[in-house]
């Protein structure tokens, strides 16, 4: 102790201190293991973390799971002041709230700046879920048991067997039984029983999944000598038709899911082709600002979404209204400043929109920069609806279908039943008329222009979801726009509903044959021979726009 | 006021600006920007134009270059290709700058390419590219393929063990070079051909529902599968929501991207990339204390701490400080001299490294592999032994494996090793 200087002593005396301290939080000898192993992952490297993890697991204390958890989904943190580790409640929310690793309590909340994330990788992460996968057997949640029973389904050794054989035992939810069925069967096909290895197979068939396909086949394959793998020719007979069956299913849901990543393509094209199909197609303007109204609707996502941090759920909702409103008066006032100079003119407005699209552009641009800016996916919008192992849909799409529908009903119901549905239909019928009948035609045609503008805006808010939020999103989108409006007929809003879901659906079963490119260039060239078939498109047009030709 | 005065100070003033200009001249050197600050690109390049300034802003406060202040000349070719040979040849034949930095696309490079070696003048290019290129008036300060591209491959191949490859690009001549040395190196090495799907989408392509389902389906036949990114821009942030959305994490088939850095990820919502690879020869998250310095002299000069740095950021600051080396050893700014010194010439990187002028007017790079963290940030997973010397011709296209550069003993930018011929700049 000679050789201490007095500044090493106080480090010394405060390790002293230190080590005291611990015993009086950690109570029983377990829970002093457990933090101890904790411990090490401090400045553990990716592959130590590994085996740090696996002897958590086997320590067998209450808490692994949860440490484990916290884990795998970036919320175990180490306090810098006094390198402790601490389970985060949420990421999301500054400042964090700790938990206690060892006793699972709240002790307080600190700034996100003083704490520092214990790092995974994606090997590591692969070994935590299977690890946890097995404590998440027993969770409540169907889904979590679900993934739990697919996990473990890939490593099967006696002990996850076993496992699954309690769990079957209590298993009330019939998918999650379906789940350990094939599991089990799985594990039984490498049994020495040949009955039993058949009952197995019978089984199997059932699946829609192609892991079990592929673990089926193997049983067809041969060796290099030419003589088959599985000896059995009972077992290479079932497995066959098994796969046969397997195939014949997954392929049957595969087309299902090809009709449906059409039908939502389509929900896209007809969102974005509805607001111009009231501008264009209603009104007769060409409104080249069209995209840069979806992009305004798109921004206003994003500032709803700054401006009510923690609620991102709710912002998105938010946002519709916000986006109707903010596109909506874009649009009316664009229409009174500018295109109702140079009604009956299409050449004149196509360029004073276009202009329009440029100066909308530029203001984006001088007020949230070139850069794209990021629009959070709320929780309820990411991820995939299963229906079964072969079929699942994403929850994104499948909103955005939903979504497209009731916009459509909406702008229908406003056309049929109100006040101002009727004056938009009387004035694009016969101006003259409607004007001698007392109708305030300038007014009606700034709420028309207003309505297409607002549901571009919209449209937007969908956009947000699904591509970049920056200054150039409407350019990419508002020659689709065309191409609906005029393929559905000019004028009617059935026919961009049907113009675009057709499209849609065209397109998407092109892509899998010839390509995203080669699809989309046929989608076009089809499109202009249909033109020349039917100038005026599926639905010919009745209105103003007709009255012209 | 009368006319006539009006017309005195008119001319007094313009003979002002005139003799100013003419003083500025004398001593300054001019040193050209030519990078889009409009236009589709705008949002990677500006990025790069502000570094140019920011490192002439740092050298002109150590006293500039040869006694003499640097001055940028910086024009906007607006992200049209056309316009950035006009705008070359402005800044070569009217500006008379002594080094222009500029470029990102290589279509936008090859346009200028004519201009540079007629006017002979000196480009220094700082973004990764497909390769297949030696130009006498051009220094490649970005990864070649076998600087980034094969690296992630083997990185890929011997670590995680991938078995079977999607080569995943968007529909030009970037992804379609690098994915055509990418095929022919993968067989080399012993990949089949059904273990290879190789697939192209346009530009900006927003609906991956069908290119995402086909590569589930690709990589579930319980052999490790693994995706090579070339998408290049905004196709990328639907391509990695689709991933995220139908449950394909980067543990059952990670993507490793050629074209994603901390830039891009500033824009998007991490959460759902976490785990993705990217390769590149610099990282924001390295930690060495030049890269620190170089980071806290951004922020200052950008003046905003948030803002990001990047791999062709690093390698714009590698070609600044090269160019000063050289011309500082040869007391001279003319390009003639200056491409003759320029070969051998090292400086430091920001990783701890070195970047030497290569005779093929490539240079030495470090290459990295990370994986995207929920900030944004890479988390460096891998990393090459040294440094690799960039190779202007691929070794693995059959066209372009006898074909040599070099300035310094050849005087040649496209030489075949088998004719012993040298056939001009371009291959072909």
């Amino acid at each position: 102790m000679r050789h201490l200087s007095s500044g090493g002593l106080w480090l010394f005396m405060l390790l002293l201190a230190l080590g005291g301290l611990l015993p009086v939080e950690a109570q029983s000898p377990k829970d002093a293991a457990f933090l101890s192993t904790l411990n090490e992952l401090r400045d553990a490297s990716y592959s130590d973390k590994a085996s740090i993890a696996e002897r958590l697991s086997e320590s067998g204390h209450p808490s692994v799971r949860a440490v484990l958890t916290a884990l795998l989904e970036d919320r175990l943190y180490v306090r810098n002041g006094d390198q402790k580790i601490f389970i985060v409640r949420t990421t999301d929310a500054d400042p964090l709230t700790l938990v206690d690793p060892v006793s699972l309590k709240s002790v307080g909340s600190v700034a996100a700046d003083s704490m520092t994330l214990v790092g995974t990788n994606n090997g590591l992460r692969h070994t935590l879920r299977m690890t946890v996968a097995h404590f998440s057997l027993g969770s409540s949640d169907t889904d979590a048991r679900l993934d739990a029973v697919h996990e473990m389904s890939l490593s099967l050794d006696d002990e996850t067997v076993a496992l699954l054989h309690k769990r079957l035992e209590v298993e009330t939810n019939s998918r999650v039984r379906k789940a350990i069925d094939t599991a089990l069967a799985l594990a039984a096909l490498d049994g020495p029983d040949g009955s039993g290895r058949l009952t197995a197979i019978a089984t199997l068939s059932k699946s829609e999944s192609q892991d079990v396909r592929n673990r089926l086949a193997l049983l067809l394959d041969k060796s290099p000598d030419g003589s088959f793998v599985e000896g059995d020719p009972g077992v290479r007979t079932a497995a066959a038709s098994a796969v046969a069956s397997i195939d014949r299913w997954r392929n049957f849901y595969s087309g299902i899911q090809t009709l449906f990543f059409g039908l939502s393509l389509g929900s896209v094209l007809v969102l974005i082709a509805i607001g111009l199909a009231i501008t264009f197609g209603v009104m007769g303007v060409i409104n080249m600002a069209h995209g840069e109204l979806m992009m305004l609707g798109a921004y206003t996502t994003y500032v709803v979404q700054t401006a009510m941090p923690g609620h991102i759920g709710i912002s998105i909702l938010v946002a519709i209204p916000a986006a109707f409103i903010v596109s909506g008066l874009m649009g009316v006032l664009m229409e009174r400043t500018i295109i109702r100079h140079l009604y009956g003119r299409p050449l004149e407005t196509l360029l004073a929109t276009f202009g329009v699209s440029l100066l909308l552009q530029q203001m984006v641009r001088s007020i949230f920069t070139a850069l794209n800016r990021s629009v959070v996916t709320p929780d309820w919008m990411s991820g995939e609806l299963k229906l079964n192992d072969a079929l699942s849909v994403t929850y994104n799409r499948l909103y955005i279908v939903i979504f497209t529908l009731i916009v459509f009903s909406v702008i229908m119901a406003v056309f049929k039943r109100t006040r101002l549905g009727l004056d938009i239909r009387a004035v694009s019928q016969n101006r003259a008329m409607a004007k001698a009948m007392g109708i305030r035609t300038e007014w009606v045609d700034a709420m028309t222009f207003g309505l297409g503008a607002g549901i571009a805006g919209v449209a937007g808010v969908a956009l947000s979801q699904l591509t970049n939020v920056g200054p150039d999103l409407g350019q990419s989108y508002i020659i689709d726009s065309f191409m609906v409006v005029v393929f559905g007929g000019v004028g009617n809003l059935w026919g961009s509903l049907i113009g675009g879901i057709s499209m849609g659906v065209i397109n998407k079963l092109l892509e899998p044959w010839v390509g995203a490119v080669l699809a989309k260039i046929f989608v076009l060239v089809a499109l202009i021979l249909f033109i020349q078939v039917r100038p005026r498109g599926l639905f010919p047009p009745r209105g103003r726009a007709s009255e012209d030709k | 006021m009368k006319r006539s005065t009006m017309f005195i100070l008119a001319g007094l003033l313009a003979m002002g600006i005139a003799s100013t200009k003419d003083a500025a001249a004398q001593d300054t050197i001019k040193v050209g920007v030519l990078h889009s600050l409009s236009g589709t690109m705008a949002i990677s390049e500006t990025t790069l134009k502000d570094t140019v300034l920011m490192m002439i802003d740092a050298q002109n406060k150590k006293g500039g270059v040869l006694g003499k202040k640097l001055e940028a000349v910086v024009v906007d070719p607006a992200s049209n290709w056309p316009l950035f040979a006009e705008k070359a040849a402005q800044l070569l034949e009217k500006d008379k700058v002594a080094v222009v930095f500029g470029c990102w696309t290589s279509v936008s490079r090859k346009s200028v390419l004519p201009v540079f070696e007629k006017d002979n003048g000196l480009l220094f290019y700082p973004v990764q590219y497909e390769g297949e290129e030696s130009s006498r008036n051009v220094i490649y300060t970005g990864a070649a393929p076998n600087q980034q591209a094969i690296p992630a491959v083997d990185y890929l191949m011997k670590e995680v063990g991938v078995k079977r490859w999607v080569l995943e690009g968007t529909d030009y001549v970037y992804p379609r070079t690098t994915n055509k040395i990418l095929e022919a190196y993968l067989l080399a090495k012993g990949v089949k051909p059904a273990d290879i799907s190789i697939n192209y989408t346009p530009f900006g392509n927003s609906d991956w529902q069908t290119r995402v389902a086909a590569i589930k389906k690709f990589g579930s036949t319980g052999r490790k599968t693994a995706v090579v990114s070339t998408i290049n821009g905004d196709a990328n942030v639907p391509f990695y929501k689709e991933l995220g959305n139908q449950k394909i994490s980067a543990e059952d088939i990670p993507v490793v991207a050629f074209s994603v850095g901390e830039e891009e990820l500033s824009g998007l919502d991490a959460k759902p990339l976490v785990g993705q690879l990217a390769a590149w020869n610099y990282f924001e998250s390295i930690n060495t204390p030049a890269n620190k310095a170089f980071i806290d002299q951004w922020h200052a000069f950008i003046k905003n701490p948030k803002r990001t740095t990047n791999d062709p950021m690093e390698a714009t600051y590698i070609g600044f400080n090269l160019w000063v080396k050289a011309v500082t050893a040869i007391k001279t700014t003319d390009p003639t001299k200056v491409i003759a010194a320029l070969p051998g010439i090292e400086t430091p990187n920001l990783t701890g490294g070195t970047a030497k002028v290569l005779p093929n007017h490539h240079i030495t790079k470090p290459v990295y592999i990370g994986e995207v963290k929920a900030d944004g940030q890479f988390n460096v997973v891998w990393k090459s032994a040294g440094e690799v010397p960039g190779d202007a011709w691929s070794d693995f296209l059959p066209g372009s494996k006898d074909i040599e550069a070099d300035w310094v003993t050849l005087k040649c930018g496209n030489y075949n090793k088998v004719t012993k011929v040298c056939s001009g700049q371009n291959f072909k």
